[in-house]
């Protein structure tokens, strides 16, 4: 009988299981957006100039949040300053005002960041709830898509998905920022109720996809968000 | 234009519905063109010592990933510079000609590349697409396939309306969310709707991916076809997604014994705006090549949910139904769409729908809305119950097999009821917010979810996260069905558990009927070659499609 060195043993476990942690590295989507080292920025595709406009001004790179009592909303490359409303007309600052103040309705605060590695509304918003000091972030597309995600959560799944950007009205997105601010609280609210209209996409489909290869245009690589000042005097 | 005196004609057929569809120019460039875009490439292939080195005009250097995984999966190499050579017109003639069988042109066209596939498939006109699709289809009997959905997610109506559906025939069934943390209650809903309608339906919850496989690897679903590929590199990347992650998660899924079919459809990468200016048809090829790399047994292809884009554009129309028969030509099981809301125009709809009913598919829809349009989470589909009987009359007059069979309302009533008492049964099982005989009653009678009692969504959501917490399979499912005094609905959600085990549904094409015996490409392997062979209506089913609800009997004149 060999005599067990207890100490011993524990040790080889234990480098047994940190080598086998270095091999099974989890691989982050998202790490993009925590690294340090900064990745290679490429070029939008389109070039013409930004939109110079008195309410919507981005004021450097965005920072991520420490504080719980925010929600981040992240809009997508092209918004208000390449396109100026969604899909049916409705304007692009009516619909972060609208957002906004659902979120303050609900006592929290609201800031506006504009990602640019990406025109997929789930990734953005992947990549938003990073920035969020809650947790928890809404992306809205040019178009109007809106969801509504939380960290955590796989970046194609969400807390709530608006894909039928033809139905949203401003009090849609008003109640969309009541609930994602009541998600950051820690509270289950109703989902915003979803409407169907079936007509929507025939009607729109086109369009959509006229207004999402536009945004894919105002994509760069490998850029990191950037913080949004709004001003709605 | 302002000024101009209005010609009344022209002024009234601008109300007709079709005039709110959406039409657009074509514009190469950004791929909104749906065959023959100036920028697809031309057929080409070179193999070196068995290893295709050279693919429809770039060399194995300049392939994208794409490209990579076609050259090295999804070509037979052997026969690819012999079948290359052929000429492509002639390849069409033969796919038109009754006499070549099926199983005479699979060697050939499972050995094409993709832009030699798409410029076959360009010298069809559309009645020649028919011709091709009814003798390439791989299972010989057609069927078609259900959504089952509500926009309250109200479980109670799911069930009974999954139960109505399966007595309609239909032997798959699909659901998806209107609030994605449902999942597990809707897959769960529908799975024992469906088998207390008639034993043998499969059923699917389409959600994101992760959660999907988790819930097909929990038994409550039995298939899954929401696993999408795409034609260009970038929108695949930009999913987070290569073709091998999708071969993995395709592995996944046949390790189980779940049966599972890719998705992809032209259109998508228009939508997602990065097309690179090639042609929906030579994108979607890439697709469907992918998806036979993958070794996948099927594909729900044919525009999908993005029909309105090919829908939009000159000859998309026709070249959705050659996409559907160029999956068939791969020799895949193909769900062949129209399962998407396409037009206001009732005229418009059923010629969406005329290629794919005519010739029969695998599914004619992947996705025909079993529950009235407003109920329906996908957004909507091509045709939805309140169609049911416009459908019938259809196959009645035609005498074609559209995958359905009228039901008479008594049997409606009583199976929509049954199911909703055994899902109230599970719920009490597994202690799931309770379902009350209101509930049930509602859901026996009712058309939408309007007609149903509201229930507490927040404890709904609340209690679909605990199925999934407290490790709830499809065996307590049985449990709770069989301790719930519903012994004959345990033993059939068992049977199709062990049909995971046995695993002869994972072959090409399979649907199970009602003794679940399997018919699928192996054991009912599409024959025909001209008038007098391949499917043929039995008396039995012709009998059921003649009794439309609406026929007068002459004896009671």
């Amino acid at each position: 009988m060999v005599e067990v060195n207890e100490s011993l043993l524990r040790e080889i476990v234990k480098q047994v299981i940190a080598e086998t942690k270095q091999a099974d590295r989890k691989v982050d989507f998202r790490k993009e957006a925590q690294s340090t080292e900064q990745p290679a920025v490429g070029m939008p595709a389109a070039t013409d100039a930004p939109l110079v406009l008195d309410w919507f001004k981005r004021v450097g790179v965005a920072k991520k949040g420490t504080t719980t009592d925010e929600v981040v909303i992240a809009v997508l490359p092209g918004f208000a300053e390449h396109m100026t409303e969604n899909m049916t007309g409705i304007s692009h600052k009516e619909i972060l005002r609208q957002t906004i103040a659902g979120i303050e309705e609900e006592g929290l605060k609201a800031r506006v960041i504009k990602v640019y590695r990406t025109a997929d509304v789930s990734f953005a918003g992947a990549e938003a709830d990073g920035y969020s000091g809650s947790g928890v972030a809404i992306a809205i597309q040019s178009k109007g898509t809106t969801i509504i995600h939380q960290k955590d959560l796989e970046p194609l799944s969400n807390l709530e998905l608006f894909p039928q950007a033809p139905v949203l009205t401003p009090d849609t997105y008003r109640t969309i920022g009541r609930n994602a601010a009541r998600y950051a609280k820690g509270e289950s609210p109703t989902p915003v109720p979803t409407v169907n209209d079936q007509m929507a996409r025939v009607q729109y489909q086109a369009k959509s996809a006229l207004m999402h290869i536009k945004e894919t245009k105002y994509v760069v690589i490998g850029k990191a968000p950037e913080e949004v000042e709004l001003n709605f005097n | 234009m302002a000024n101009l005196k209005r010609q009344k004609r022209v002024e009234a057929l601008e109300k007709r519905p079709v005039h709110l569809d959406g039409f657009v120019d074509e514009w190469p460039e950004e791929g909104l063109i749906a065959m023959e875009s100036p920028s697809d490439p031309k057929p080409s292939v070179k193999v070196v010592a068995g290893k295709i080195v050279e693919m429809d005009g770039k060399s194995e250097a300049e392939f994208d990933l794409i490209d990579q995984f076609i050259a090295k999966h999804a070509v037979v190499a052997k026969d690819a510079e012999k079948v290359m050579a052929m000429d492509s017109l002639k390849i069409a003639k033969m796919l038109v000609d009754p006499n070549v069988r099926r199983e005479e042109i699979i060697p050939i066209t499972t050995a094409m590349t993709p832009a030699k596939a798409a410029e076959v498939i360009c010298q069809l006109n559309f009645a020649e697409m028919i011709m091709a699709t009814q003798k390439m289809r791989p299972r010989k009997m057609p069927a078609t396939q259900a959504h089952v959905t509500n926009i309250r997610d109200n479980p109670v109506l799911l069930a009974a309306d999954a139960a109505d559906a399966a007595l309609r025939g239909f032997p798959e069934q699909e659901t998806t969310t209107a609030v994605a943390r449902y999942a597990p209650l809707n897959a769960i809903s529908i799975m024992v709707g469906s088998q207390t309608g008639r034993p043998g339906v499969i059923t699917q919850c389409s959600v994101e991916e992760a959660m999907e496989l988790n819930l097909g690897m929990r038994g409550f679903t039995a298939y899954a076809e929401t696993i999408s590929v795409y034609g260009t590199e970038q929108v695949f990347t930009d999913g987070d997604d290569t073709p091998w992650s999708k071969g993995f998660l395709a592995s996944c899924y046949a390790s189980r014994g779940l049966k599972m079919r890719f998705t992809s459809g032209s259109g998508s990468e228009v939508m997602m705006g990065y097309a690179e200016g090639k042609s929906m048809l030579y994108l979607e090829t890439r697709c469907i090549f992918i998806t036979k790399g993958c070794g996948v047994q099927g594909l729900q292809n044919g525009a999908v949910s993005c029909i309105g884009i090919p829908g939009a554009v000159p000859s998309g129309i026709r070249e959705v139904l050659g996409e559907n028969l160029l999956c068939m030509m791969l020799d895949i099981e193909c769900a062949s769409g129209n399962d998407q809301a396409f037009s206001h125009s009732d005229i418009r709809r059923a010629e969406r729908l005329l290629g794919q009913f005519i010739a029969g598919t695998d599914y004619v829809s992947s996705g025909y809305s079993s529950v009235p349009n407003y109920d329906n989470t996908f957004a909507g589909s091509n045709t939805d119950a309140m169609d049911y009987d416009d459908y019938y009359a259809m196959q009645r007059d035609l005498k074609i097999n559209g995958g359905i069979i009228p039901a008479k309302e008594e049997d409606l009533i009583k199976v929509r009821n049954k199911a909703a008492r055994a899902l109230q049964a599970v719920f009490k099982a597994l202690d799931l917010p309770a379902i009350t005989d209101e509930e049930v009653e509602a859901a026996t009678y009712a058309n939408t979810s309007q007609d149903m009692p509201e229930r507490n969504m927040v404890e709904d959501m609340k209690a679909a996260q605990g199925v999934l917490d407290r490790n709830i399979t499809g065996v307590d499912v049985i449990k709770g069905l069989y301790e719930g005094g519903f012994q004959d609905i345990a033993e059939t959600v068992l049977k199709l558990l062990q049909q995971r085990i046995a695993g002869d549904f994972l072959q090409t094409s399979a649907i199970f009927d009602k003794d679940w015996n399997v018919i699928s490409a192996v054991n009912n392997c599409n024959d025909y070659h001209g008038p007098g062979t391949g499917y043929h209506i039995d008396d039995d089913l012709w009998e059921k499609i003649k009794a439309v609800p609406m026929a007068i009997n002459p004896s009671d004149v």
